[in-house]
């Protein structure tokens, strides 16, 4: 992917918002990696369409972001450039189920219906539970604001993390 | 890779004695170090300052995820990734299907881990033939195999070796440009196509052999592939499984990919499905709607569209059960595939363990060409590692290789061959995290300096072996992504390793 990084970038923003069930052809137009290095949101946000949400991380950390109205959680996620192991691998395109959340109740029940094809890669998640669904694939509604996600586990949690000679 | 860290290290190198202390990062002190540095220096580093030079055999998923883990908890450990092929990324190149290019994307994530200035790639070195595994130990506190699966199991059945049979593992490897497979030039004139095995490498190589061709040009599918695929006969595809609907192997987003796919048609025959509604009612839901799906589409009438769309289709496929391979029947020549002789089987037990057993009856199927699609199966590639042969893996607890310490495996090598990316992920995950419990509890010694690739390289010059570095792997990506651009398609693969090579300038 030497590609320059210009032409990415501006497919990124087009896609800022979401797109539940990318069509494969703008999915082939692999995305370069520089988007993990995206600093913040786009400005130009007014108060009312910020929408925050706290992802309580494997560690059982409290992570908190923003983000705006029909953003989805992967682009919380990769624009507040939030430290979650392993997450959006497939960038969003439903190929890797690595966006797995686990909803509150009363969230799961009012988010839109789930599609067959998310519901197949869910059938390959860890932790799967009754109220996951994929992160790609669901859009900020201010009626979220404050919502908790929360991070499956997956094997290697089970093990007290480690992190050596890690900047405080 | 010129990063500024490599340069440094050679700064530091020229003016020794000076200015050592304006060197914030204690891995620019590790050549001074390793070549016999003045005392001096060494009296101002702390052992945790050096960081724990690691190498990582294979640059699949699981090499790259590994390297991935321990460079982001460990903030000096120094990653080195040795590759056999010039160029990276293992089955997500030469396994993934052209199709499927999403999920090719985390290449884009391995990019980022190769371009970090503590992680190397070293492509065109085989483990095991150009330097051993001993060596590598000489030079690296850790070594991580992750060298995945290269060879097939083989059914061991008699016919096995006739023209017209072929493992899915070299025919996945042609259409994706493997370089070991560009020359198999499969035979394509038989009307029906045998796929023995019911996993999802059995439906990455059935809808190759059934989509139709304007789909598969605009992928990343050489070129070859492409022409022989355009001349295919092949109307038919039977995939037939050892055991029954409730245990296949393939995922249900691969399954509803070939009942959608467009100018073909399923044919699953309702007996193999009547009455599995009770069985499947406490079984775990992607078991439970995997079949719900198979017994849909074999006893539900389909929409009119969906009807009128597999009534015009041109080319079929089946799922073909409980039937065990029991020989291959040569054509009268004796050098040709004519049939495929099955023992019907029964299944003693049930879900997911349930075993066939033959009833002793067997049925023959004509077809000229059959891919056995029975599994991957890893090799070992240095007599210094333990194998368990049997298994096919490096024997390990956590990743730790069972009586080697220092020694570590992830991926396919570590737990067999099966499991999608994630699965790969997670088990790299845990195999990193068992290194940096070694490290922090010092099982694993860092005390003493290790020479890392200098020490390797020089073994390697002296064997005429020159590394491809991620830059010139960088180069090939893009001289591959312009070559496609003109076929208007993301990718043309280049399929010598020679003219990568030369592409480089070696
Ligand atoms: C045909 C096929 C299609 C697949 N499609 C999908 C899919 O669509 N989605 C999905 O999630 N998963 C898919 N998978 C599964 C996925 O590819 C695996 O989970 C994953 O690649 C395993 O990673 P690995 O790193 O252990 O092995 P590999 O990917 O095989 O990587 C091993 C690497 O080690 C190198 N190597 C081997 N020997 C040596 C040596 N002696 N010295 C140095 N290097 C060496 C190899 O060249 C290779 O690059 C597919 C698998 C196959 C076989
Ligand atoms: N799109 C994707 O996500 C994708 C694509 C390709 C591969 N993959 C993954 O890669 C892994 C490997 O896939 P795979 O298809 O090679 O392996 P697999 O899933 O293990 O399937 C192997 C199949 O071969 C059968 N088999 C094994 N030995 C046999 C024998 N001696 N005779 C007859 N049948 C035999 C198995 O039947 P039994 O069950 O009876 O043993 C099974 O149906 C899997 O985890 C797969 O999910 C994923
Ligand atoms: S990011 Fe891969 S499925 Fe959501």
């Amino acid at each position: 992917m030497a590609a320059s990084s210009a032409v990415p970038l501006l497919l990124r923003a087009a896609a800022a918002s979401c797109h539940r069930l990318l069509s494969a052809s703008r999915v082939a137009a692999n995305r370069s990696p520089s988007r993990f290095f995206h600093a913040s949101a786009p400005a130009r946000l007014s108060s009312e369409d910020k929408v925050t949400v706290h992802f309580i991380t494997r560690d059982g950390d409290k992570l908190t972001a923003q983000g705006k109205v029909g953003d989805s959680l992967l682009d919380v996620v990769v624009d507040n450039n939030l430290d979650i192991d392993g997450f959006g691998a497939c960038e969003g395109t439903l190929a890797c189920s690595t966006c797995h959340l686990i909803f509150e109740d009363h969230i799961f029940e009012k988010l839109d219906a789930i599609t067959d094809e998310e519901l197949d890669m869910l059938d390959l998640a860890y932790g799967l539970t009754e109220t996951s669904r994929l992160g790609c694939q669901i859009c900020l509604q201010k009626s979220m604001n404050n919502m908790v996600v929360r991070v499956p586990e997956t094997v290697a949690d089970v093990r007290q993390s480690i992190d050596i000679g890690k900047n405080p | 890779m010129v990063s500024g860290f490599r340069f440094s290290c050679a700064a530091l190198r020229m003016g020794r004695g000076g200015g050592i202390l304006c060197w914030k990062r204690a891995s620019a002190f590790r050549f001074l170090v390793s070549s016999g540095s003045p005392t001096g220096i060494k009296r101002l580093l702390s052992t945790d300052e050096l960081g724990p030079r690691i190498c990582i055999v294979g640059s699949g998923p699981a090499g790259f995820y590994t390297a991935q883990h321990l460079l982001k908890h460990h903030r000096l450990a120094e990653v080195d990734i040795y590759e056999k092929l010039p160029v990276p990324f293992g089955l997500v190149r030469f396994g993934v299907a052209p199709d499927h290019p999403e999920v090719k994307n985390v290449i884009n994530t391995f990019t980022q881990t190769a371009r970090s200035d503590r992680c190397s790639y070293y492509g065109n070195v085989t483990v095991g033939k150009d330097i051993t595994v001993k060596e590598l130990q000489k030079a690296y506190h850790a070594v991580i195999l992750s060298y995945g699966a290269e060879d097939n199991r083989t059914l061991g059945i008699p016919g096995e070796d006739l023209a017209g049979v072929y493992t899915a593992r070299a025919f996945v490897g042609w259409y994706n440009g493997l370089p070991e497979n560009r020359d198999l030039k499969p035979d394509l004139s038989s009307e029906t196509a045998v796929i023995l095995g019911h996993g999802n490498v059995a439906l990455d190589v059935a809808r190759i052999l059934l989509s139709p061709l304007e789909i598969l040009r605009k992928t990343d599918i050489t070129e070859d592939s492409l022409a022989v695929l355009a001349r295919s006969k092949v109307k038919r595809v039977r995939l037939i499984g050892r055991r029954g609907p409730l245990q296949a192997a393939f995922t249900i987003k691969e399954l509803r990919e070939m009942i959608n796919l467009p100018s073909v048609r399923p044919l699953l025959d309702p007996a193999d499905f009547k009455g599995l509604g009770d069985a499947i009612r406490d079984v775990p839901r992607p078991r439970r709607r995997l079949t719900e799906l198979m017994v849909k589409t074999a006893l539900e009438e389909p929409g009119e569209e969906v009807a009128g769309r597999w009534a015009s289709a041109s080319r079929e496929w089946s799922l073909k059960f409980l039937r065990s391979p029991l020989e291959v029947l040569p054509a009268t020549d004796g050098k040709r595939a004519r049939a495929i002789r099955m023992a019907v089987t029964r299944l003693e037990g049930s879900g997911e363990t349930a075993k066939a057993v033959p009833t002793g009856e067997v049925e023959d199927v004509l077809c000229g060409l059959i891919l056995s699609s029975i599994g991957y199966r890893s090799l070992p590639v240095d007599p210094a590692v333990p194998f368990d042969s049997k298994q096919g893996i490096i024997p390990n607890s956590s990743g730790r290789v069972l009586g080697a310490p220092g020694l570590y495996c992830s991926g396919w090598v570590k737990r067999g061959p099966v499991g999608v990316i994630i699965t790969t992920m997670n088990d790299s995950f845990d195999t990193a995290q068992s290194v940096l419990e070694d490290l922090q509890s010092g099982a694993l010694d860092v005390s003493k300096a290790k020479g890392g690739f200098e020490l390797v390289r020089s073994v390697l010059k002296s064997r005429g072996i020159c590394p491809v570095s991620f830059s010139d792997w960088e180069k090939i990506d893009a001289a591959e992504m312009a070559r496609g651009k003109l076929g208007g398609k993301p990718r043309e693969k280049i399929v010598d390793p020679q003219e990568m090579l030369q592409l480089i300038g070696r």
